[in-house]
């Protein structure tokens, strides 16, 4: 099939730039399978994180022609090879080597999120009863395989860049934690964590989230948006604030709340 | 020399699921844990599981409970399988997958809200919980988020190069971190390893960067036995095409739920050759085959579904004899059941998410209405680090070992769905008797003469003329050798030239040379793993010439058949004082009665 022109960005936190090389291109070849190539034969230390190579593991995210993508489910048939194509790390997050980027942060943000708090077992062996259907509520963002691009297009996190204060807890969280908050068996309160340290309110839903996510989550719609509702109900809804105090305490309402189907 | 120290009470190496269940059990148990991973947290392998847990939780068939998976588990692993562990695993599946749930977990559910379980290869009833096509998933996740709130230390992107010694006992492992090549000693009291596979010694293989046999490498060379090692599972239905997708799995969840296995003449060709202790649990005809796969539970299974080791062969004929697809494989077809059921498009997709993906976007082929073509691929090695059953202890004091890098349970073949059991279930033993052990150890001594000696051997590399040897050559020159000289058949001459190319391998590896410096450096991370793929092959090609029979995953062309003497024994492999690998057989202890009545009511 031909040869395709490279331009895979070199460098570490430091600086860097980015650098010329050519693959050979066969039948189905996938972008990260030229980065192998490149490496066996030109460039042996270029750096580049890899797992599954089958969207499975979300480990080889970088951004191919300047749009977030895993580098195991491009294509090459895909992508023009009439210019050089580029190759650089997610931009989000601190540079660590060449398309090595270091996404800790978000290691950090999970350990935030307070675990499942299942109810009491439905049945003597320790079981619960849970439908089909309320489990594919919730399965869909749980196919989430942390490949971290709605994180690095987030533009509040992209441009922004509120990592630390104000910090926003990004796309990915927000759907961990409307994951738990949907769970039928769930009973813990995280929508305080929500407003005020994972900082909902900063994402105005432009939905860039959604449109990388190689698993198709509906990331906002399903996720956030309900998020946001709850948040609404629970902290600024008049009609509600009168119930929970009448109720003594938001959480219990919250475990009663019908949550929103979009 | 310069290098980080850390201690712990329990070292746990490797983060899959046998990793993360160990560390999350050792921590419960209240000593310090550290966790290492040569990935980042969530990436290990367990994550490519696709198609579920096995477990008798009765919840699809009632007349399914732990004797029948015992039995199915040891005639799967032709009865060379370390019976109490076998026990063990189908005793204690259940509660491990119900914690998984207490977890987190969301598994698939019946009409009647419970667990939904399907059937596998090997397996009499429905018996794999599961998500979808994405079970392995959802056991890291509901793992990992629910370890990281354990007072766990992570230390990702962390590669153990060897473990340490104080007299006969392990105290602890080197290794440094990928990003930066910093050099980094952990001490521990009690170290588990829990790494996984070694598919990377061969070409064609589901298995990713990782599966390099680190663990077994470990393990052996700090002492501990390895047995069974030729024992390697040839996964039946790998992608065959296009050609940088080969070898990526395709789930036996797609047989469960129905598919075919057809060669290009259109014949359902499985059919033809049935082994003879599954005929009476096999169909008669494809109507029953299909009724099976539906629910039907007077029915039996279709040849499709007998165990992984038969289909591979039987894959590898009808190609051998002309019969094969367009790109040498056959042809797996799911698309057919819509003879059966109406909006069949719709079911596959929710059956099999992940695999309809898969095909869309790497092979540009709809499988709801296009047969796929599959092959075989290396997916898992049975063999492994030889533990003690009911502790997961090694021969070395302190060092323990669960999952795919330890061996017994499964045998000579492993049944689909019954590693991710083990891995729970062995992961939390593990977990618990290191944690146990500890507690009544306390550290040892580390030699800092031994330290230096190896931080000379790792850098070595870096030091030597650049025109020298290439270790990524020198691993796709392996991998290509063990494809074809010890993979799915194997004669004596052909291993035994393996074994000359290995000691070739071996004097290659200490020309190996390394371009730009430590950080992320993937030629560097490469050298060092071939000294593991190296070792773990030679177990394999040492063993396999040993067992002069064909037995599971380990089919030999001049031993054809399985020879009554082999079946009692298994093979064993250590590092001799010499340095060299020396290999031996060792019989399998007698199995007790109330086992052997369970087998015999389970024929």
């Amino acid at each position: 099939m031909g040869q395709a022109t490279f331009h895979i960005w070199r460098g570490d936190k430091n600086g860097g730039s980015f650098q010329e090389y050519h693959a050979e291109i066969t039948t189905g070849m996938v972008v990260l399978d030229a980065v192998h190539q490149i490496q066996a034969t030109q460039a042996p230390d270029l750096a580049c994180r890899w797992n599954c190579k089958a969207g499975k593991c979300g480990s080889c995210s970088a951004e191919i022609n300047g749009k977030p993508r895993l580098m195991c489910m491009t294509r090459m048939e895909t992508i023009p090879t009439d210019q050089p194509i580029t190759l650089q790390p997610m931009k989000a997050f601190p540079k660590m080597k060449d398309l090595v980027t270091d996404v800790s942060w978000n290691y950090k943000v999970n350990k935030m999120i307070p675990p499942l708090k299942p109810r009491k077992p439905d049945f003597p062996d320790g079981t619960w009863h849970m439908t089909q259907e309320e489990a594919d509520r919730i399965q869909e963002f749980r196919k989430c395989i942390e490949c971290f691009l709605c994180q690095n297009t987030c533009h509040v996190l992209r441009d922004h860049d509120a990592k630390e204060q104000p910090m926003f807890g990004g796309p990915r969280f927000m759907i961990r934690v409307a994951s738990l908050d949907m769970h039928p068996l769930d009973t813990e309160d995280r929508l305080k964590l929500v407003k005020d340290d994972l900082n909902i309110g900063l994402c105005n839903i432009t939905k860039c989230c959604t449109e990388v996510c190689p698993e198709h989550i509906r990331i906002t719609d399903n996720g956030i948006i309900p998020l946001k509702e709850r948040v609404v109900d629970e902290f600024y809804d008049p009609v509600m604030w009168i119930v929970n105090k009448f109720r003594g305490g938001r959480k219990e309402a919250s475990t009663r709340t019908p949550l929103p189907m979009v | 020399m310069d290098y980080t120290t850390h201690e712990h009470d329990v070292l746990v190496i490797g983060a899959g699921g046998a990793g993360l269940r160990a560390a999350i059990e050792a921590s419960a148990a209240g000593v310090s844990v550290g966790l290492v991973c040569k990935s980042l947290l969530g990436k290990a392998h367990t994550v490519m599981a696709e198609g579920g847990i096995a477990a008798a939780l009765a919840n699809v068939d009632d007349r399914d409970n732990w004797e029948v998976h015992f039995a199915d588990t040891m005639r799967g692993g032709q009865y060379v399988n370390n019976w109490r562990m076998a026990e063990l695993h189908a005793k204690e599946a259940p509660e491990r997958v119900r914690e998984l749930e207490r977890w987190g977990a969301v598994f698939d559910r019946t009409k009647e809200g419970k667990i939904l379980q399907r059937n596998f290869g090997g397996h009499r009833y429905p018996r794999l919980a599961h998500v979808g096509d994405r079970t392995g998933l959802e056991l890291i996740r509901t793992l990992q988020d629910h370890g990281i709130h354990q007072g766990i230390q992570v230390y990702m992107e962390c590669a153990i190069v060897r473990l340490l010694k104080d007299g006969e006992r392990v105290c602890g492992a080197f290794g440094y971190y990928r990003e930066d090549g910093r050099f980094v000693l952990f001490r521990a009291k009690a170290i588990v390893l829990a790494t996984g596979g070694l598919g990377k010694a061969y070409k064609i293989t589901s298995n990713s960067w990782e599966g390099t046999g680190d663990g077994h490498s470990l393990g052996y060379h700090a002492g501990a036995e390895l047995i069974d090692m030729e024992f390697i599972q040839f996964h039946p239905t790998g992608m065959v095409w296009p050609p940088s997708v080969r070898g990526i799995l395709v789930t036996e969840g797609v047989r469960g739920e129905g598919g075919i296995l057809v060669n290009n003449r259109g014949e359902r060709f499985m059919f033809k050759d049935i082994p003879d202790n599954y005929k009476s649990q096999t169909a008669d005809t494809e109507e029953e085959g299909w009724r099976y796969t539906q629910g039907d539970k007077n029915a039996r299974r279709p040849p499709e579904l007998l165990t992984r080791d038969h289909v591979a062969r039987c894959i590898r004929r009808e190609v051998r004899e002309g019969r094969g697809s367009e790109h040498g494989g056959v042809y797996l077809d799911i698309a057919w059941i819509k003879k059966y059921i109406p909006h069949a498009a719709e079911h596959i997709k929710r059956k099999l998410p992940s695999m309809y993906h898969q095909f869309k976007e790497l092979g540009g082929l709809d499988i709801t209405t296009q047969p796929m073509e599959v092959g075989p691929t290396t997916h898992y090695v049975m063999g492994g680090i030889r533990v003690h059953a009911d502790t997961q202890m090694t021969r070395v004091p302190g060092l323990f070992a669960a999952g795919e890098c330890a061996a017994g349970i499964n045998g000579a073949n492993r049944l689909g769905g019954n590693s991710l059991s083990d891995i729970i279930v062995f992961g939390k033993r593990a977990g618990e008797h290191a944690a146990q052990y500890a507690k009544n150890a306390s550290l040892g001594a580390i030699n800092p003469e031994q330290l230096r000696d190896i931080e000379r051997e790792v850098v070595a590399p870096f030091e030597r003329p650049v025109t020298s040897e290439n270790a990524f050559t020198i691993q796709h020159e392996l991998q290509e050798n063990m494809q074809d000289l010890a993979g799915i058949v194997r004669t004596e001459s052909e291993m035994q030239q393996m074994h000359g190319k290995l000691e070739q391998f071996w004097q290659r590896l200490g020309k190996v040379a390394v371009s730009g410096n430590r950080w992320y450096n993937p030629g560097w991370h490469t050298s060092l793993d071939l000294y593991n793929l190296l070792t773990v092959s030679e177990g394999i090609v040492l063993s396999g010439i040993m067992r002069k029979e064909s037995r599971g995953g380990h089919y030999r062309e001049d031993y054809p058949n399985k020879s009554e003497e082999f079946g009692k024994v298994n093979i064993v492999v250590h590092k001799g004082s010499d340095g060299k690998m020396q290999v031996r057989q060792e019989p399998i202890p007698e199995m007790p009665d109330y086992l052997k009545r369970v087998i015999e009511a389970n024929r």
